[in-house]
C-alpha cells in the first residue's frame, strides 16, 4: 500500500474518531481514553508512513477521489514537501494526543473538545495532502473552523469569546485572500488542479499579486505582524494540547501553504517580492518577542514567541526567494533548508513549552507568572524539560534552535552575491534584526523560566503544586530528547530535508552525514562549519573535568542558610522580582518606541504610610493604529446603512428603481 | 591608484562619516564642539591626502583653510559664545539618540545605494568619495533637523558644508577661487549667525529656536 | 605525527588560556593601582584568591535548587570551550572547524543565560536586578557582536577564526575603514560583556549600580571561585579575539613548526600586555555610566557594526 493511501486512511480514521468523540463525550473517562488514544495511534501511523516516504525519497504520488466538485474530483498528492509537513503535523499531533491522555482529565467541558480535536488534526493533514485549489481551500476552512470550535471550548469566559470572534474574522479574511490568490492562479481557463497550475505560465504581475495575497492569507494564519492580532488571543484560550497544536503545528501548515504556492506553483519569483517578504519577517521577529517580554501570562508569552519564530521563518523564506530570483541555487537551497529545519525545531520546542505551561496550569491553576515561582522544587521533571525547551528556543548551543539560526546566518552572509543594491543593504540589516530577536528571546525565556520555576512561591496555589501524570511527562520528554538530538546531530536532519530543496529549487546542499565527525558544512569548509556533537561533548567533558577537579581540590561541604538580603531580609515572597519588573530595563530601552510605554509612579508624601503605586502604560500600536480605526469605520458605516432598514415602501421602491436604472446605464455604456 | 593610497583616502573619508555619527551621538554642547573640531581636522587630512595623490597643490590651500578656520577658529569662537551665553552645561534634549542614529544609518544606506548605482562607470576613488560626501551632507541635515539649540544648528550646517568640500576635493576640477569664496561665505555666515545668536538670546532669554516660532505667531 | 601535533597545539591552547586568565586580571589590577599611585596587590593575587575560595565552605540559601549548584560548572565549561576555540599563538587548531565565530558568541550566550537564571533562583531582589539588567545589556551587545561577525566575515568570506586570522595576517587586506569600525565596536562590546568600567564596575559591591556582581551575590566558596575564574577567562577570550581578528600579525600559521609557534606565543604575550595596559588606562580615565546610558553606548556599537558592514560595499566595490 502506498504511503499516500496510508495517509488518506489515517485522515479517514481521524474523522471516524471525531464521530466517536461525539458519541463518547457523555462518559468523560472513556471518551478521553478512546479519542486521545486513537488519535495518538493514528497520528503515529501517519507519522511513520510520512517519515518513511521522506527518507526513502519516494517519487510523488497522486490520487483523485470522486469527491467535491463533479468535474474536478479531489486531488491528493504526496511529494517530499508534503511528506515533511506531514511529519511535522503528525509528530505534533501524536505528542499532543499523548499529552492529552493525562492532561484531558482536568478538562471540565470534554464534550466541547473531544469531537473537534480529531477533526482539527484531520483538517491539518488534509491541507498538506490536498493537490487542487478546491480541496485545499475546503480543508483550510475545515481546519480553521475546527480550531475555532476548540478556541471557544471555554466560552463562558468573556476573553475567550472575544478571542474566538477576532479569530473567526481574521481566518475569514485569510481565506478570502487565498481564494483570490487561487482564482488568479487558475486564470481564465479555470483549471484548479495543482499540476495544471504548475505547468501554466503566469504573467509577472499576476505572480507578484499572488505572492502578496499569499503573504496576507498565509501570513494572517501564521501570525505575521501586523496580521497577528488574533494569535495571542486565540492560541492561549484553547486547552493546552490544542494551544500546542495551534502554535507549533497550525502556523506551520500556513507556512506550508505559502511555500506550496510561491515556490512550487508560481515558478521563478521576482527579486523585489523577496524584499517585501524579508522586510515583513525582519519586523515580525523582534516585535513579536518584545510583545512576549511585556507579557506576564505564561501561555500568551509563548503565543507571542510563536510570532517571533514565524518572523524568523519568513526571513529565511525571503532569503531563499532572493537567491532563487537571482539563480543562486546553492545559497537558495541553504536558506530553504534552514527554514525547514526551523519549522521542524519550532514545532518541537513550542509544543514542549505549551505542554509545560499546561502542566503548570494543571498543577497550580495559574497562568499568571506573578503568582507562580519556586516550581523547580515541586515539579522536578517538568522544570527540566521546560528548561530544555527554553534553551532550545533561545537559540543557544548545543540544542536545535541554534543550528537552524546558525544556518540562516550563514545564508545571510551570502548576501554579497546578490546583484541588487537594495537586497545587499537590506539583508545585513535584517540579519541584525534577527540577532536582536535572538538575544531578546533569550531574555524572554530567562524571564519565563526564572519567574515561573525559580525563586520562592508567590502564591498559595504554587506551594501545594505537585508533578503531573506520566502521560504528560512522556509527551514532554520526547520532544526534549528530539531537541537535543537534532541539535547534536543536525547533519542527519539536513540530509532528510535535502530532497525537498532539490525538488522545488533544483539544487540541494551536499550530503552532510558522510562528513568526518558528523559536522555540518553547508557550503564549503572554508566558509563555515559547525559540529554540534563535538561542542556538546566539549561542554560535558570540561564541565565534568572542572567538577572532578573541584571535588579533588576543594571541600565538598555545603552549609545552608537564609538568603543574604544585604542586611535587609525580606520574608515576603512578593518582594521578589515580578514579570513586569524583570522586563523593566528592556521596556525602557525598546518599549518607549514600540509600545509608547510609560511608567507612572504615585508616591505618597513623606509620613503617609499608603503604598506607592507604579502604573505601566503600554499601547498596542498595531491594534490602535490599524484595527481600531478599521473597526470604527466599519461600525460607523454599518450604523449609517442601518437606516436603509427603516425606509417607507416608496423608499424601497425608489431604491430598487435607482439600482435598475444604474445597471441599465452601465450596460448601455459598457457595450 | 589602488593599494595604500586608495586605502588611506578611503579610511579618511570613512572616518569623516564616522565623526558625523559621533556628532549625532553627543548631547552636550562642549563635547559637540570638540567633535566638530575633529570633523574639520578629518576633512583637512582627507583633502590634504587628495592633494597629495592627485598632485593638485591648490587643494592644500583648501586643506589649510579647513584646518585653520574650521578646526581652530570657529570651534574656539563657538566655545566662547557658549560660555558667554552660559549654556555650556546644558544637556540638549535630542529626539532619541537611538532613533536619530538609526535614521542616520538609513541615510548612509540610501546614499550608498544611490551613488554606487548612479556612478557605476566612474573612477573607484571618486565614486567612493561622492558616496561618503553625500552621506556626510545628509547626516549634517539630519543633525540640523533633530537639534533645537541654535549653536548646534550652526555646527550641523558647518558639518554639512564639510561634506560639500569633500565632494569637491574628490571631483578633481573645482577651481581654487570657488573654494576660497565658499570658505569665506561660510565664515560670513558664521559671523552673521553669531550675531543673530546674541540677538535671540537677548530677546528670548534662550537659544532654543522653537522660541522663534512664537514671534512668527505660529504658537500663541 | 600531524595528528599528534594538532592535539598538542590544541591542548597547549586550552591550558594556556587556563593559566593566563587570572594573570591578565592581576596585571590589569596592578596597572590600575599604579596609575592611581597605589602599590596594588601582587600579580599573582587572583590565583591566591581562587585557591582561597576553593578552600572555603559553600553557603547555600535555603531555597537554592539544583540549578543553582549546577550553573557554575555549566557556565565555566561553556566559557572555557569558547576560549579554547579562539586562536592565540597559532591558527589551525584541531577543533577549530567544530565551531566558528557565531558559535563562540552563542556559547557565551549560553553561559550568560544560565548565570541570569541562577540570579533568579534564590528569589532575592538583588539577583533579580542583576539578571534583568544583564539580559538588557546582552540584548544589545549580542546583535552588535553579530554585526561585527558579519563585517569580518564579509571581508574574509569565512566565519572561521583561523581562516580569518590567516587571511588578515597574510594577504594584503590593507586599511579597511570597516574593519576599524568593527574593532571599535568590538571593544565596546567587550567592555560591556566583561562588566568593565563604563558599563559596570568589576570591583564594586553593594551598590545599586552593579549588574554582574548583583547577579552572583548569593554565590560563595568553590562556586564563586568557578564563576570568578569564568569571568577572568571571558576577559582573556575577548582580548584574544580582538588580537586574533584585528592584529593577528606574527601568529603561528598552521603547520609552521615549533619555532614559529614559540615566536607566535611570545608575540601574543606582548600583545596581551599591551591590551591589558590600554584597558587599565581606559578604565582609570573614564567614569561609570548610568545604567540607562548603557543602551546608547551599546547602540553606538551596533551602529558601528552596521556602518562597517554597509561601508564594505563601498570599499570592496562589491
Amino acid at each position: 500500500m502506498s504511503a499516500l493511501a496510508v495517509e488518506l486512511g489515517c485522515v479517514a480514521a481521524l474523522l471516524a474518531t471525531a464521530v466517536i468523540g461525539v458519541a463518547a463525550a457523555r462518559t468523560p473517562r472513556l471518551g478521553r481514553v478512546s479519542v486521545y488514544g486513537l488519535a495518538a495511534i493514528v497520528c503515529t501511523i501517519a507519522l511513520v508512513s510520512a517519515a518513511g516516504a521522506l527518507l526513502r525519497q519516494e517519487p510523488p504520488a497522486e490520487i483523485v477521489l470522486p469527491l467535491g466538485l463533479p468535474w474536478l474530483g479531489s486531488h491528493f498528492s504526496l511529494d517530499p514537501l508534503s511528506a515533511f509537513f506531514l511529519v511535522v503535523v503528525d509528530l505534533g499531533g501524536a505528542l499532543a494526543s499523548l499529552y492529552a491522555l493525562g492532561y484531558g482529565r482536568h478538562e471540565h467541558a470534554p464534550q466541547r473538545v473531544l469531537p473537534f480535536y480529531p477533526a482539527f488534526l484531520a483538517g491539518m493533514n488534509l491541507v498538506v495532502l490536498a493537490a487542487d485549489a478546491f480541496s485545499f481551500l475546503l480543508s483550510w476552512e475545515f481546519m480553521s473552523l475546527a480550531s475555532w470550535a476548540l478556541v471557544m471550548a471555554h466560552h463562558r469566559e468573556a476573553a475567550n469569546r472575544r478571542a474566538g470572534y477576532v479569530y473567526l474574522l481574521m481566518a475569514s479574511f485569510g481565506t478570502l485572500m487565498l481564494l483570490l490568490a487561487f482564482g488568479l492562479l487558475a486564470g481564465t481557463a479555470g483549471d484548479y488542479g495543482f499540476a495544471a497550475i504548475r505547468l501554466a505560465p503566469h504573467a509577472p504581475w499576476i505572480a507578484t499579486l499572488v505572492l502578496l495575497l499569499m503573504l496576507l492569507g498565509a501570513g494572517s494564519k501564521a501570525g505575521l505582524v501586523p496580521l497577528h492580532v488574533w494569535l495571542p488571543l486565540a492560541h492561549p484560550a484553547a486547552p493546552s494540547q490544542v494551544s500546542a497544536l495551534m502554535s507549533g503545528v497550525m502556523t506551520k501548515v500556513a507556512i506550508y501553504g505559502f511555500i506550496r504556492v510561491v515556490f512550487d506553483l508560481l515558478g521563478q519569483p521576482d527579486w523585489s517580492t523577496s524584499g517585501i517578504v524579508l522586510l515583513f519577517g525582519g519586523i515580525t521577529a523582534p516585535i513579536g518577542i518584545l510583545y512576549a517580554l511585556m507579557e506576564k501570562d505564561l501561555k500568551r508569552l509563548l503565543a507571542y514567541s510563536t510570532i517571533e519564530n514565524v518572523g524568523i521563518i519568513f526571513v529565511s523564506l525571503g532569503l531563499a526567494l532572493a537567491f532563487q530570483a537571482n539563480d543562486e541555487k546553492l545559497p537558495a537551497a541553504l536558506a530553504f533548508t534552514a527554514k525547514l529545519f526551523h519549522v521542524f525545531n519550532h514545532s518541537l520546542f513550542k509544543s514542549l513549552l505549551f505542554f509545560g505551561a499546561g502542566a503548570v496550569l494543571s498543577a497550580t491553576g495559574e497562568r499568571d507568572m506573578d503568582k507562580l515561582g519556586g516550581l523547580i522544587h515541586r515539579m522536578p521533571v517538568t522544570s527540566v524539560v521546560f528548561l530544555v525547551g527554553s534553551i532550545a528556543i533561545s537559540a543557544l548551543p548545543p540544542f536545535n534552535g541554534f543550528v537552524s539560526e546558525w544556518l540562516i546566518f550563514q545564508a545571510v552572509l551570502q548576501s554579497p552575491q546578490l546583484p541588487q543594491w537594495g537586497l545587499k543593504i537590506l539583508v545585513p540589516a535584517v540579519g541584525a534584526l534577527m540577532a536582536l530577536a535572538a538575544a531578546l528571546a533569550a531574555a524572554c525565556f530567562v524571564k519565563a523560566y526564572g519567574i515561573t520555576f525559580l525563586g520562592r512561591p508567590r502564591g498559595p496555589a504554587t506551594s501545594k503544586a505537585h508533578e503531573v501524570d506520566r502521560f504528560s511527562l512522556a509527551a514532554m520528554i520526547i520532544p526534549a530528547a528530539l531537541c537535543l538530538f537534532a541539535g547534536v546531530l543536525p547533519g542527519l536532519v539536513m540530509d532528510a530535508l535535502a530532497p525537498i530543496a532539490s525538488d522545488l529549487l533544483g539544487n540541494r546542499l551536499a550530503p552532510q552525514s558522510p562528513l568526518a565527525w558528523l559536522s555540518i558544512v553547508p557550503l564549503a569548509e572554508s566558509k563555515g562549519s559547525y559540529n554540534g556533537l563535538l561542542v556538546a561533548a566539549f561542554i560535558i567533558v570540561s564541565a565534568s573535568l572542572s567538577y572532578v577537579a573541584i571535588r579533588l581540590l576543594a571541600t565538598g561541604s555545603v552549609r545552608r542558610g537564609p538568603a543574604w538580603g544585604c542586611g535587609f531580609t525580606d520574608p515576603v515572597p512578593l518582594a521578589q522580582y515580578s514579570a513586569a519588573g524583570f522586563a523593566q530595563p528592556i521596556r525602557r530601552v525598546f518599549g518607549t518606541l514600540v509600545f509608547r510605554a510609560r511608567d507612572r509612579v504615585t508616591m505618597p508624601p513623606p509620613g503617609d504610610i499608603a503604598p506607592a503605586r507604579l502604573r505601566i502604560e503600554l499601547h498596542d500600536q498595531v491594534w490602535e493604529r490599524i484595527y481600531a480605526p478599521l473597526a470604527n469605520g466599519i461600525v460607523g458605516t454599518a450604523v449609517r446603512l442601518n437606516r436603509m432598514q427603516l425606509l417607507t415602501i416608496r423608499g424601497y421602491l425608489s431604491l430598487v428603481f435607482v439600482t435598475l436604472v444604474t445597471l441599465l446605464l452601465v450596460l448601455a455604456i459598457w457595450t | 591608484m589602488h593599494g595604500l593610497a586608495f586605502d588611506i583616502s578611503h579610511s579618511l573619508a570613512g572616518g569623516l562619516v564616522l565623526v558625523s555619527f559621533m556628532m549625532l551621538y553627543q548631547d552636550r554642547l562642549t563635547s559637540l564642539l570638540n567633535v566638530f573640531a575633529l570633523h574639520a581636522l578629518m576633512l583637512a587630512a582627507a583633502v590634504a591626502w587628495q592633494a597629495f595623490i592627485q598632485d593638485a597643490p591648490h587643494l592644500y590651500v583648501t586643506a589649510a583653510i579647513a584646518l585653520i578656520f574650521k578646526a581652530i577658529i570657529i570651534p574656539v569662537a563657538l566655545r566662547r559664545i557658549v560660555y558667554k551665553l552660559g549654556i555650556h552645561r546644558e544637556v540638549e534634549t535630542v529626539v532619541g539618540i537611538g532613533m536619530t542614529m538609526l535614521a542616520g544609518m538609513g541615510l548612509v544606506a540610501l546614499s550608498l545605494a544611490l551613488m554606487l548605482r548612479v556612478t557605476a562607470d566612474a573612477d573607484a576613488l571618486a565614486r567612493e568619495d561622492l558616496a561618503f560626501a553625500l552621506s556626510v551632507v545628509l547626516l549634517g541635515l539630519l543633525f540640523m533637523v533633530t537639534r533645537r539649540n541654535a549653536v548646534s544648528q550652526v555646527v550641523g550646517f558647518m558639518s554639512l558644508e564639510n561634506g560639500l568640500i569633500l565632494a569637491a576635493a574628490g571631483a578633481k576640477g573645482m577651481p581654487l577661487v570657488v573654494e576660497i569664496s565658499v570658505a569665506f561665505s561660510v565664515l560670513i555666515a558664521f559671523i552673521v549667525i553669531g550675531i543673530v545668536l546674541f540677538r535671540i538670546r537677548e530677546r528670548f532669554d534662550s537659544v532654543d529656536v522653537s522660541q522663534l516660532d512664537v514671534s512668527r505667531g505660529e504658537r500663541s | 605525527m600531524d595528528v599528534i601535533t594538532d592535539i598538542a597545539v590544541q591542548g597547549v591552547q586550552m591550558l594556556l588560556v587556563f593559566a593566563l586568565a587570572p594573570l591578565l586580571t592581576g596585571f590589569v589590577r596592578k596597572i590600575k593601582a599604579r596609575l592611581q599611585r597605589r602599590r596594588g596587590p601582587s600579580l599573582l593575587q587572583p590565583y591566591r584568591d581562587l585557591i582561597r575560595l576553593l578552600r572555603k565552605d559553600v553557603v547555600l540559601a535555603d531555597n537554592a535548587s539544583w540549578l543553582f549548584r549546577a550553573v557554575p560548572y555549566v557556565t565555566f565549561a561553556a566559557i572555557w570551550v569558547a576560549a579554547a576555540l579562539v586562536p592565540t599563538f597559532a591558527t589551525g587548531l584541531l577543533f577549530n572547524w567544530a565551531a566558528d565565530l557565531i558559535v563562540i558568541v552563542a556559547l557565551l550566550g549560553t553561559a550568560r543565560f544560565f548565570l541570569a537564571l541562577a540570579g533568579m533562583d534564590v528569589g532575592t531582589s538583588f539577583g533579580g536586578i542583576g539578571s534583568s539588567r544583564e539580559v538588557m545589556i546582552a540584548a544589545l551587545a549580542e546583535p552588535a557582536m553579530l554585526m561585527i561577525v558579519f563585517c569580518v566575515a564579509l571581508v574574509v568570506g569565512s566565519t572561521h577564526l583561523s581562516t580569518v586570522a590567516d587571511h588578515i595576517a597574510s594577504t594584503e587586506v590593507g586599511l579597511r575603514v570597516s574593519l576599524g569600525l568593527a574593532m571599535i565596536a568590538l571593544v565596546i562590546v567587550a567592555l560591556a560583556e566583561n562588566a568593565r568600567i563604563p558599563v559596570d564596575n568589576p570591583s564594586t559591591h553593594l551598590e545599586l549600580t552593579m549588574v554582574h556582581e548583583a547577579m552572583i551575590l548569593e554565590y560563595s566558596g568553590r562556586h564563586l571561585a568557578l564563576i570568578e575564574f569564568g569571568a577572568q577567562l571571558k576577559l582573556l577570550l575577548y582580548v584574544s579575539l580582538i588580537i586574533c581578528l584585528f592584529y593577528p600579525w606574527g601568529i603561528g600559521v598552521f603547520g609552521a613548526g615549533p619555532a614559529a609557534y614559540l615566536a607566535g606565543a611570545a608575540l601574543y604575550l606582548v600583545k596581551l600586555t599591551t591590551a591589558g595596559f590600554l584597558l587599565a588606562v581606559f578604565e582609570t580615565a573614564t567614569a561609570k555610566m548610568r545604567v540607562f546610558r548603557v543602551p546608547q553606548f551599546l547602540g553606538a556599537a551596533l551602529m558601528l557594526g552596521l556602518l562597517g558592514t554597509l561601508l564594505l560595499f563601498v570599499s570592496k566595490g562589491l
